[in-house]
């Protein structure tokens, strides 16, 4: 597929998904292009894994449209993979159904910084572990456009960090768009380009220095999140020359929590 | 054909002939039972075989065709009222396998002038197989494997993660019938050699002792069939020998196998 970076990659058009009769997702406007890297924030139930969904295609819409560009190859990396135990299942195998060459399956894991897995069962992977693997299983396809579920979720502080900076560069060099949802508020607004901060509709959206002080923000999230982010941003600018290696001990652990009740 | 007439003439040959058959198809489908969590809604099947039979009666029809067409509707009754989540999916498979199996011994009962075997049915009758029973064994077996061959990369992405296939562009809805389809083909079959009552034991044990050794869900195949197999031979000698029922005996067989098996290796292997 070729095309230029301004032209949209998906764009959704005042899309609507409603199950019986209650809006999920909630006539919701955005668009993806070229190196975006876009992330959906929100409280639990605010219809993020929904609105995914139906850009995946995997969800109809009730209203509204999403346009795709000609020949859209999207890689998927879900939610929080339950394997079933009772599958016998090699790391090997999985790439494999992909349907790419063993070669190409190697390379994507040795991308993904997992490749010494290659013949191990799926089953004997940690939580990060399996996010890689479900990663270089997206990119071995060599997508268009990359949409992560929560991709850090059940990965340790320090993998949350290294695995938001594998998908940056992993943008950088197949020029994807990404769309990721993410509760990790603190890792995100360092390594996204835009913010949508969903609540059923877009309650407020943009780069993620200017959203934190958005009063839409701040009442969906609650004063001390906003406030440790806009301190947290304002660090992360001064350090940014520094490149890589986020801290995270600054920030204290509450602030997930705040977003998760 | 007249080179193994001595073999198809004598009960006992045709009788493990038809195991070995159905062992064949029963394995992946097995595999599939116990990867999808669906022992269940293999029994809701199987009862509603009953119901197929008395319809083949009512309608003068072959009843191995009877039984696969009631099978199928049941199976597509059964997704599309799963997915109107009105009721809890087992509920709803306890609701259709009983009310199934009611309605088949009641039509049955409005028939006095057929005779039916209702043991033979529930428990199978592996003895009385027919050459025409064979034909049907060997013939579904050949398209169900081919099917499964064909399909096999969508079948097993899709019982992984449904959405990841459906996104990487396998179309797991029309899968999905076609494993009821299946499903519903080897229940009509295997009903024949242990009966309704016993059909999921086939189905999973096999299964359930092959994932125990298998490192590939293809290996896992490959070994349910094989301990199959084995459980069709040593039961149906144990019928012999001991004159006791074969379908039950061929259950007894996969159990004790399975026992072996996981009593032998205390290692677990992926």
């Amino acid at each position: 597929m070729t095309t230029t970076d301004a032209e949209p990659l998906v764009r959704l058009d005042q899309v609507s998904v409603s199950f019986n009769e209650l809006p999920v997702v909630d006539r919701v406007s955005l668009e993806v292009r070229r190196n975006d890297i876009v992330t959906i924030i929100g409280p639990n139930g605010a219809g993020k894994t929904t609105l995914i969904k139906a850009v995946l295609g995997i969800q109809p819409v009730t209203a509204g449209r999403i346009h795709k560009a000609h020949r859209l190859l999207i890689g998927y990396v879900p939610q929080h993979l339950e394997l079933q135990p009772t599958l016998p299942l090699s790391v090997r195998r999985f790439m494999a159904l992909t349907g790419a060459p063993e070669t190409e399956c190697q390379s994507a894991l040795a991308r993904t910084g997992i490749r010494p897995l290659f013949r191990k069962s799926v089953h004997h992977l940690s939580g990060g572990e399996m996010q890689r693997l479900l990663l270089a299983r997206a990119l071995v396809r060599k997508p268009d456009l990359l949409v992560l579920d929560e991709p850090a979720q059940g990965v340790d502080i320090n993998g949350q960090a290294a695995l938001y900076e594998l998908i940056r560069d992993v943008r950088d060099e197949l020029a994807c768009g990404v769309i990721m949802i993410s509760h990790d508020l603190h890792l995100v607004m360092a390594a996204t380009d835009r913010v949508i901060c969903l609540n059923q509709h877009v309650c407020c959206s943009g780069y993620p220095a200017d959203i934190s002080h958005d009063p839409a923000f701040v009442e969906t999230f609650g004063q001390p999140v906003a406030e440790s982010l806009a301190v947290y941003h304002h660090h992360h600018n001064h350090s940014h020359d520094l490149h890589g290696d986020v801290v995270d001990g600054e920030h204290p652990e509450h602030v997930e929590h705040h977003v998760h009740s | 054909m007249s080179i193994l007439d001595p073999v198809l003439d004598d009960f006992f040959w045709r009788a493990l002939l038809g195991g070995l058959g159905i062992a064949l198809v029963a394995g992946p489908l097995g595999c599939f039972v116990v990867w999808r969590r669906m022992a269940y809604f293999g029994d809701t099947l199987a009862h509603s075989a009953l119901l197929g039979v008395a319809l083949g009666f009512l309608f003068q029809t072959n009843l191995n065709l009877s039984v696969a067409a009631t099978c199928v509707l049941l199976a597509i009754v059964l997704v599309s009222l799963s997915r109107s989540q009105a009721l809890a999916t087992d509920t709803l498979l306890g609701i259709l396998a009983h009310s199934a199996l009611a309605f088949g011994l009641v039509a049955l009962s409005f028939m006095p002038d057929v005779r039916v075997d209702l043991t033979g049915y529930l428990f199978g009758d592996l003895l009385a197989m027919t050459r025409q029973d064979l034909a049907w064994i060997f013939g579904g077996a050949i398209v169900i494997l081919a099917l499964l061959y064909w399909l096999w990369q969508g079948l097993l992405m899709a019982t992984i993660h449904e959405e990841l296939a459906r996104v990487e562009g396998f179309p797991v809805q029309r899968l999905q019938l076609v494993l009821m389809l299946i499903f519903s083909l080897v229940i009509a079959v295997a009903m024949k050699m242990v009966g309704v009552l016993l059909i999921t034991a086939l189905l999973i044990i096999p299964a359930a002792t092959a994932r125990r050794l298998a490192s590939s869900p293809e290996k896992m195949v490959l070994m349910a069939i094989g301990f199959g197999m084995i459980a069709v031979a040593s039961g149906l000698s144990m019928s012999w020998n001991l004159d006791t029922p074969a379908g039950p005996s061929i259950v007894v067989a996969a159990f004790v196998v399975f026992l072996l098996i996981y009593g032998v290796i205390r290692r677990a292997r992926a």
